[in-house]
């Protein structure tokens, strides 16, 4: 990559301007979601950086839209309904998807093709198709409105990315592991528990973790399947952007931020460690 | 060796069955166990998923109301021969009466009207004002009908509303169809609507137009980055990736409302660019509620899905192919165009199927920053659920998306593989 000694002007002009435009796209990739962090601790309630702020004078900054977040009982109420149907919902696809992810990697699997498609397509039909659907099937069920009718669709669609993280952790799993347990005497569920999932776990984590953020996120469906009561924080950003623009929209936005941050890292920190468990990287 | 066991016979295991049966056996309990641990899974998304999306489409084309509500009528009319311009006779008529009363007693004559309303503007008026004089119906001495009911309301004369009736009288109906790609039931069998009226199939074309174009966008801003993560050293290239995956973890809700504040005409962009003279205060850039604002917002909350696939392909391919194509005397761009490029080909057919279908079902970010111009079709069958109320339209266009959705699906299957989707 670096730039050799003997290149011509041309490639030199070359080397440095495709860095820049690189430059560019990175910055059109970050600055978006840069940009909300400082204009969160606006004073005004603009959504541009005023006068103040460019100046850094104390003044043009302040706490409000924080304190608005946390005082006001709609955005607690949202907050609180995310934070109740998440787990749930995640613990619901986790457990029937790593099961599955351990099934479709045994060595002998009939329609395995068939089977993978069907658990996918939650990911890959539109969102509105599903949530119009599972709106009128949980309506006639009496599961509409309700909060296990919101776990239910939001396991459903989170059941893909755990399938994909369990399944590409399990390929490289050695299944000698597992014969030596059963030699030794342990019953499966003691192999399973004792030696496959200490080995799998980064990844049941990291499929976890993805379940999780996707019904942490979701809004299409919860609007169609929930009602008031279920009102999550990105239904309640949804309405706000809609409706009447909320400057406390910045300081929520703010929050997710840095909850995917968190989130982000916790994830690239299992990756790097299943790959050192399994023996796949040089490091 | 090999003659003596042939002449031994079967191979036998050690319980004595042959080994033959004895290993098909074993293989028949592995594929059973996976079955077995797959079970509860394919069971819960059979019910909680596949179930509900199949029975939303067919939705768009039951239509058992009709015939529901108005049992007799329908049976009556099955025998008129709308093509004579003739009304129909007395006995259609009565049976209506019947029929009308029945459906005016139990407060459900209105919602056949509304359900008749979507293919003939009208109908609704008409079934709400004769059911309102239907429930006094005498049926045993009441009549002759024909004349009572056109005098209730003179659309009961009119040969297009029995027209109607008729042809939405059976339980499946190609009507929501129909309707969902602009044509109607004609006189003479289904017939394009008026140009004025024709709003789904162009509505589809600027869904796939605008898919496309953010599909575009994505390849030419992806291609650069994803090439200069595949060739820098590991260390930096992983600190670089942190960017591309940041906004992958990002929620949808706030990248839309970043893109948001920055397009608005009080906003970011615009203030930069009246400040550094580009542009003057009193004629900022229209750059939301349109379909530019879609794509810019959509382009940036796509692009790592296009950037991870290209990444990945472009690792494995050998730099030094590049090298031994410069060494035989290629210029750089030969080497790049006919060397490198095609071996790339694979990354940006991945990515840009995956870009393609989530893009072309997207609901939330076309509703916030597409104004009218720039909505999808998303909108428009989401539009039908929950405010129109037109169930059976917005099935039939969901169905019609679906199916788009599902041909990408099966092609990224083919060529891709799904047990080769990779997150993050």
């Amino acid at each position: 990559m670096a730039l050799p000694t003997y290149a011509s002007t041309g490639q030199r002009v070359w080397h440095y301007s495709f860095r820049v435009l690189c430059g560019f796209i990175f910055f059109f990739l970050i600055a978006p979601i840069m940009v909300v962090i400082p204009l969160s601790f606006n004073s005004q309630d603009f959504f541009t950086f005023t006068k103040e702020m460019l100046s850094f004078d104390p003044a043009g900054y302040s706490l409000k839209h924080y304190r608005d977040f946390f005082g006001n009982p709609d955005w607690q109420d949202a907050l609180w309904n995310s934070v109740k149907i998440a787990p749930a919902a995640t613990l619901l696809s986790v457990s029937l998807g790593t099961l599955a992810a351990i099934g479709l990697s045994q060595p002998h699997v009939p329609f395995r093709r068939a089977i993978m498609a069907t658990l996918i397509s939650p990911m890959i039909v539109p969102l509105i198709i599903s949530a119009a659907g599972m709106y009128f099937f949980y309506s006639r069920m009496g599961l509409a409105g309700t909060y296990w009718g919101v776990v239910l669709a939001h396991a459903a669609l989170g059941i893909p990315f755990v399938i994909i993280t369990v399944t590409a952790t399990l390929v490289g799993f050695d299944r000698s592991l597992t014969r030596a347990a059963a030699s030794m005497g342990a019953d499966p569920v003691t192999t399973f528990f004792r030696v496959q999932m200490p080995l799998i776990l980064p990844g049941v984590i990291s499929g976890a973790l993805f379940a999780f953020i996707t019904s942490f996120d979701e809004v299409v469906v919860v609007i169609f399947v929930g009602s008031a009561k279920q009102q999550t924080l990105p239904w309640q950003m949804f309405t706000g952007l809609r409706e009447q623009i909320s400057p406390t929209i910045l300081a929520v936005a703010t929050i997710l931020v840095a909850i995917s941050i968190l989130l982000l890292a916790t994830v690239e920190m299992l990756r790097r460690r299943s790959e050192k468990l399994r023996g796949m990287s040089p490091t | 060796m090999s003659d003596m066991t042939e002449t031994a016979g079967p191979v036998l295991a050690a319980d004595g069955t042959p080994l033959k049966r004895s290993l098909a056996r074993a293989l028949r309990q592995q594929k059973l166990r996976a079955l077995f641990l797959i079970a509860p899974l394919l069971l819960f998304i059979l019910i909680s998923f596949i179930l509900p999306v199949v029975d939303m489409l067919y939705r768009s084309v039951q239509n058992g109301i009709v015939s529901k509500t108005l049992p007799n009528t329908v049976v009556a009319l099955a025998d008129w021969d709308a093509t004579t311009g003739e009304l129909p006779e007395e006995a259609v008529y009565a049976a209506l009466a019947v029929d009308l009363k029945a459906a005016a007693e139990q407060k459900i004559h209105t919602k056949v009207g509304t359900r008749l309303n979507y293919e003939n503007p009208g109908m609704s008026s008409l079934f709400r004002k004769t059911g309102r004089k239907a429930k006094k119906f005498d049926l045993e001495t009441g009549g002759p009908w024909k004349e009572t009911l056109i005098d209730i309301n003179k659309g009961w004369g009119e040969h297009d509303n029995w027209r109607t009736l008729q042809t939405y009288s059976p339980p499946i109906t190609s009507g929501y169809f129909l309707n969902a790609v602009d044509m109607r039931v004609g006189t003479d069998g289904p017939e394009m609507r008026p140009e004025d009226e024709q709003i789904y199939m162009k509505l589809l074309g600027r869904t796939l137009w605008m898919s496309m174009a953010i599909t575009s966008c994505c390849i030419l801003l992806a291609y650069p980055v994803a090439w200069l993560l595949a060739n820098l050293p590991a260390r930096k290239a992983n600190l670089l990736m942190i960017l591309v995956l940041l906004p992958f973890w990002t929620s949808l809700l706030v990248r839309t409302s970043a893109w948001k504040i920055l397009l608005q005409q009080q906003g970011v962009i615009n203030d930069i660019l009246v400040y550094i003279g580009l542009v003057a205060d009193d004629s900022r850039l229209v750059i939301i509620n349109n379909q530019f604002g879609t794509i810019t917002a959509m382009t940036h909350i796509l692009l790592p899905f296009m950037i991870l696939p290209m990444y990945s392909v472009m690792q494995t391919i050998n730099p030094s192919y590049l090298r031994a194509a410069k060494s035989l005397g290629a210029t750089d761009w030969t080497a790049f165009w006919r060397v490198y490029f095609p071996q790339t080909v694979p990354g940006i057919g991945a990515g840009s199927i995956l870009v393609f279908i989530l893009a072309i079902g997207y609901y939330i970010t076309p509703a916030l920053v597409g104004g009218t111009k720039g909505t999808f079709i998303s909108n428009q069958i989401a539009f039908h659920i929950s405010t129109s109320l037109n169930w059976g339209l917005a099935s039939a266009l969901g169905a019609i998306l679906l199916a788009v959705v599902l041909v990408l699906y099966w092609a990224y299957d083919k060529i891709v593989g799904i047990d080769n989707v990779k997150l993050g």
